[in-house]
C-alpha cells in the first residue's frame, strides 16, 4: 500500500530521487567530528525561529503606540506566549552562536577552498541577511535599547558622503525612528528577509551537495571510489549522519532549554535591561551597546576616530570575509596539515574576535579605546598575514584517505 | 564499512523507540503553540460577566450590551406582547424551549425569561451568526400581517418572536440563546453568571 | 530538587550586576518562591505605591491565581477605584491608576513611571537599595534625596515607616582635592518600624515587584526541570541508536 502510493507519487514528482540525492545516497566523509554538528543545527534554529516567529506575529502589533504593550501582552496574557517569545529571543542568540562556530569550522578545515568557494559565498550572504534580520527584529519590542540601537545603526549610513543624510531619512521614513520605521522593519523582518534567507540556505545546501562535503582532513573523498562509484571513505548521510545529528540536536536543545528556562535574558546580554523600558525618543539610556552578536564589529567602529573611516572599517571587516577563498592561497585545506604560522594566526584571530566583542560592551575609556585599536589591527592582520604566508606555506603531507 | 553482522531486531527496536520518544517530544512542543490560540487573559476579561442597568429601559424598547464581544439584548416587553406570545405558538419550531442548549433552566418557558417582562437574549442568529434586527412593529409591510413583533435576520431572513423563538420555514434551526444572567438588584442584571439562585 | 538545580545553574552562570553609576547596591534578600512574602509585598504595593504608580501590564486576578489568594481577597486588598470608563473595576482588569500623565508632570515634575517592569529594568538589588537610601536633603523640593537615584522626584512615601535619616559624610583626599562622600546614615527621626522590620518590609515589596515584572518566572523554572529531564531521556535513546548504526562504520 505504502509502496504503491510512493510509486504513484514518484511517477509524478521526483520524491525518491530527491531523497536519494540529498540523504540516502548522498555520500558524506565518515570522519566528521564535533564541529560538523553546527550546519544542521543552524538549519534547526532557522526552523525554530520561523515557527516561533509565525506564532509571535499572531499576537504582536507593529504600531508605535502598541508594540511595547503587545510584547508584554504576549508575555502575560497569551497562553504560553512567554514560552514562544523566549524561544524566539533565545533562538536569535543561538543562531549566531551556531553560525559563528559553523564559520570557524570552515576556517579550520579550509571548507571555503576550491571547489567550495560558492558555498562560502552563499554562506556569507546568509550571514549578512541574518545580521539584517536580527537587527530589524531587535527593533520590534520597541523598548529603549530597540529604539536607540536602531537609531545608532541607521545613523551609520549618514557617514556615506553626499547621499548619507537623505539615505537615513529614507530608511527611517521619518526624522527619527518612528512608527513608520517600526512598520517597515516588521514587514522586512517577518516576510522579506526570511524569504531571502531560506532561498540562500537552499542555494548553500545545493552547492554543497553538488561538490560534496569537506572534512577534518581536507581530503576529497571523491578521488577514491570503489567499483560501484561510491567513495571509499564515504557513508550515506542517511541513516548515519541523521542519527548522529539527532544526538547533536538533543544536546543542543538541552543547552537551549537551560538558557530559555533559567536565563532567558542572559544576564542582560540576550534581553537587555533597558529594553524593559518603553522607547522614549527624548531620553537615551545611560549605557548603550548593541546585542552581543554585533559587538565585535561595533568595537571596530568605535576604534576608529573618524565617522566615515569607522563605518568603512566596520564594513570592511565583514566584506573581507567574502574574499577569504582568494586571500588564502594555500592548497592544503585542513589545519591539521598546515603550518604553525597558520595555526597561530587562526587562534589569534578567534581570540581577537571574542575580545573585540567584549571591548564593545565596556564603557569607553582611553584604555578600552587603545585596546580596541590594537585588536582591530589584529583582526585585519589575520587576513594580511594569511595572504602573504599562504602562498608558499610550509605544509605537512596530506594523506590520500581520511584518517580514522 | 560492513553491514554483514547487523542485529536487525535491535536496530528496529531502537529506531521505533527513539521515534516514539521524539514524537512525544514533538507533541509536548505542539501544546504551547496550539494553546496560544485559546482566548488570552484579555479576551477572558472582556468576556467576564457584565452588568446591565435597566432602570431607564422603557416598555417596548431594547438595550444592547456587550458580553464576550457579542451583542446581548435586553427588552422590556409589554403585557400585550407577552400575551401575543401564545398566539405565535402554532407557527414556531420549538415553542416550549425544549432544546436545553438554548437557554438556562430558569428561562425554559413561553416567555423565556426570569422576570416575565424582561427578555435577555444573545443577539446572534442561530443560523450563521449574523445579528438580527429588532422589529417590534406590528404587521409591517415587509414582514406580513401576522407579525406581532420580534427579530428579523437580514442575512437569510430568519424570524424570531418577542421571546427569541424561531418560526417555522426559516433557515435558523433553533431559538435564540438566552445567556446566563441574574438580578443583582431589581434594576441591575449581571449577564454571564447564573447567580446563586440558579 | 528544583532548588538544587537552580543553585547549580546559578553557580555556573554568575549573576551580573547592572549598576552603571558605580553606586554600591545591597543584595536584596528575596525568594521568588515565597508566596507569603509576595502576598505581604502585594499589600504594601497596594497601600503605598499603587495610588500613583500603575502596573498596567498586570491583571489583578493574576495575583490571585499566582499567590493562592482568592479573587475576593485581592479585590479587598487592591481595588479602590472604578475603571477609566467609570464602571466597576473587574478583577481581570489591568492594574491602571487614574492619575494622568499631565497631572503627574505638574505635581512631581516628571511622569510617574509604570512599575510593571521596573524590577527587570533596574534589578532587585537596585530597588532594595533605592527604597532604603532616602535621606534628608534641604536642597530638594521634597526635602529628600536618594543614594541609588540621585535627585529623585518621588517623595519618601515610606518615611513614616522608616523614619528620616541624614547622611554621615567622610572627607577623602582625591589627588589633593577634598571630596565629601556619604559613608552611612544616622536617624534623625524614628519611624514606626525598626531598621530590621523596615528592611524586611522592603524585601517583601521588592519580592513582589520582581514577581510583578515576570509573573511566569516560577512556572518557567519548574517547567524547565521537566523539559531537561525529558531531553536527558531522549539523549539515551538517540545515543544508543547512533551507536548501533555506527557499528557499520568503525
Amino acid at each position: 500500500m505504502g509502496n504503491k502510493l510512493l510509486g504513484w507519487v514518484d511517477d509524478r514528482f521526483p520524491l525518491m530521487k530527491m531523497w536519494n540525492e540529498h540523504l540516502a545516497e548522498y555520500y558524506t566523509p565518515k570522519n566528521f567530528n564535533f564541529w560538523y554538528f553546527f550546519g544542521s543545527l543552524a538549519l534547526l534554529v532557522l526552523v525554530i525561529q520561523i515557527v516561533s516567529g509565525i506564532f509571535l506575529t499572531m499576537h504582536y502589533k507593529p504600531d508605535g503606540e502598541l508594540a511595547f504593550a503587545s510584547v508584554e501582552y504576549i508575555m502575560r496574557d497569551v497562553p504560553y506566549g512567554w514560552l514562544i517569545r523566549y524561544i524566539h529571543s533565545t533562538g536569535a542568540t543561538a543562531f549566531f552562536i551556531v553560525v559563528y562556530l559553523h564559520m570557524f569550522r570552515g576556517l579550520m578545515y579550509g571548507s571555503y577552498k576550491k571547489p567550495r568557494e560558492l558555498i562560502w559565498l552563499f554562506g556569507m550572504f546568509i550571514y549578512l541577511a541574518l545580521m539584517a534580520e536580527a537587527f530589524m527584529g531587535y527593533l520590534l519590542p520597541w523598548g529603549q535599547m530597540s529604539y536607540w540601537g536602531a537609531q545608532v545603526i541607521i545613523s551609520l549610513f549618514s557617514a556615506i558622503p553626499v547621499i548619507g543624510d537623505d539615505l537615513t531619512l529614507w530608511i527611517r521614513g521619518d526624522f527619527v525612528i518612528s512608527d513608520a520605521t517600526l512598520n517597515r522593519f516588521f514587514a522586512l523582518h517577518v516576510i522579506a528577509l526570511p524569504f531571502v534567507i531560506v532561498f540562500l540556505v537552499v542555494a548553500h545546501i545545493l552547492a554543497l551537495h553538488e561538490v560534496g562535503s569537506n572534512n577534518p582532513d581536507g581530503v576529497e573523498i571523491k578521488k577514491n571510489k570503489d567499483s560501484n562509484g561510491i567513495p571509499l571513505d564515504g557513508i550515506p548521510f542517511h541513516p548515519y549522519y541523521t542519527v548522529k545529528d539527532i544526538v547533536g540536536v538533543v544536546v543542543f536543545l538541552f543547552f537551549f532549554s537551560v538558557v530559555m528556562f533559567y536565563f532567558p535574558d542572559g544576564g542582560g546580554y540576550f534581553l537587555e535591561h533597558a529594553n524593559f523600558i518603553a522607547s522614549d525618543p527624548l531620553k537615551t539610556p545611560e549605557h548603550i551597546a548593541p546585542v552581543w552578536y554585533f559587538t565585535p564589529f561595533y568595537a571596530i567602529l568605535r576604534a576608529v576616530p573618524d565617522k566615515l573611516m569607522g563605518v568603512g572599517a566596520m564594513g570592511a571587516a565583514i566584506v573581507v570575509l567574502f574574499f577569504l577563498p582568494w586571500i588564502d592561497r594555500c592548497k592544503v585545506k585542513s589545519i591539521r596539515y598546515r603550518s604553525g604560522i597558520y595555526k597561530i594566526n587562526l587562534v589569534v584571530f578567534a581570540v581577537t574576535f571574542v575580545v573585540l566583542g567584549w571591548l564593545a560592551m565596556q564603557p569607553v575609556t582611553d584604555t578600552i579605546t587603545n585596546l580596541s585599536r590594537l585588536f582591530t589591527f589584529l583582526y585585519f592582520a589575520f587576513f594580511g598575514v594569511l595572504f602573504v604566508t599562504s602562498k608558499n606555506e610550509n605544509t605537512k603531507p596530506v594523506p590520500d584517505r581520511v584518517t580514522s | 564499512m560492513s553491514t554483514d553482522t547487523v542485529d536487525k531486531g535491535k536496530r528496529r527496536f531502537l529506531v521505533a523507540s527513539t521515534s516514539v520518544v521524539g514524537a512525544v517530544g514533538a507533541g509536548f512542543v505542539a501544546v504551547p503553540f496550539l494553546s496560544s490560540w485559546m482566548p488570552s487573559e484579555r479576551a477572558k476579561n472582556a468576556g467576564a460577566p457584565i452588568e446591565a442597568d435597566i432602570s431607564r429601559l422603557e416598555e417596548g424598547r431594547m438595550l444592547t450590551v456587550e458580553w464576550q464581544s457579542k451583542p446581548v439584548w435586553v427588552v422590556r416587553r409589554s403585557e400585550k406582547t407577552l400575551a401575543d406570545l401564545e398566539t405565535n405558538n402554532a407557527s414556531l419550531k420549538d415553542p416550549a424551549s425544549d432544546n436545553i442548549d438554548q437557554q438556562p433552566e430558569y428561562a425554559k418557558s413561553q416567555q423565556r425569561s426570569r422576570k416575565p417582562e424582561i427578555l435577555v437574549l444573545v443577539g446572534i442568529c442561530t443560523h450563521l451568526g449574523c445579528s438580527p434586527t429588532f422589529r417590534p412593529d406590528i404587521a409591517p409591510a415587509d414582514l406580513g400581517e401576522d407579525w406581532l413583533g420580534g427579530f428579523f435576520c437580514p442575512c437569510h431572513s430568519s424570524k424570531f418572536d418577542m421571546a427569541g423563538r424561531v418560526f417555522q420555514g426559516v433557515p435558523a434551526p433553533t431559538n435564540l440563546v438566552v445567556p446566563p444572567h441574574y438580578y443583582v438588584t431589581d434594576n441591575t442584571i449581571l449577564i454571564g453568571e447564573d447567580g446563586e439562585a440558579a | 530538587m528544583k532548588k538544587y538545580i537552580l543553585i547549580l545553574l546559578l553557580a555556573i552562570f554568575p549573576a551580573t550586576s547592572f549598576a552603571s553609576s558605580g553606586v554600591h547596591l545591597d543584595t536584596a534578600p528575596i525568594d521568588i518562591y515565597d508566596k507569603d512574602s509576595i502576598k505581604r509585598g502585594a499589600k504594601s504595593f497596594a497601600d503605598y505605591c499603587f495610588s500613583c504608580h500603575s502596573a498596567k501590564f498586570m491583571r489583578f486576578n493574576r495575583i490571585a491565581k499566582d499567590t493562592g489568594m482568592s479573587e475576593e481577597e485581592v479585590r479587598e486588598m487592591m481595588i479602590f477605584t472604578r475603571n477609566k470608563k467609570g464602571k466597576a473595576t473587574k478583577i481581570g482588569d489591568l492594574m491602571t491608576v487614574s492619575m494622568t500623565e499631565d497631572y503627574a508632570r505638574s505635581t512631581f515634575g516628571t511622569a510617574v513611571p509604570d512599575l510593571s517592569l521596573t524590577a527587570r529594568a533596574r534589578g532587585a538589588d537596585w530597588l532594595y537599595t533605592y527604597l532604603r537610601t532616602f535621606y534628608a536633603d534641604a536642597y530638594r523640593p521634597t526635602g529628600m534625596n536618594n543614594i541609588a537615584f540621585p535627585d529623585v522626584g518621588m517623595p519618601h512615601v515610606l518615611g513614616q515607616l522608616q523614619g528620616i535619616q541624614k547622611p554621615v559624610y567622610v572627607t577623602e583626599d582625591h589627588n589633593g582635592v577634598a571630596v565629601e562622600r556619604i559613608e552611612g546614615f544616622e536617624t534623625v527621626q524614628a519611624g514606626s518600624m525598626t531598621t530590621e522590620e523596615y528592611d524586611a518590609f522592603v524585601a517583601d515589596l521588592v519580592n513582589f515587584m520582581v514577581y510583578l515584572a515576570e509573573p511566569v518566572q516560577t512556572e518557567r523554572r519548574d517547567m524547565g526541570v521537566y523539559v531537561l529531564i525529558f531531553l536527558a531521556i531522549f539523549f539515551v535513546f538517540a545515543y544508543l541508536l547512533k551507536k548501533e548504526y555506527w557499528k557499520d562504520v568503525h
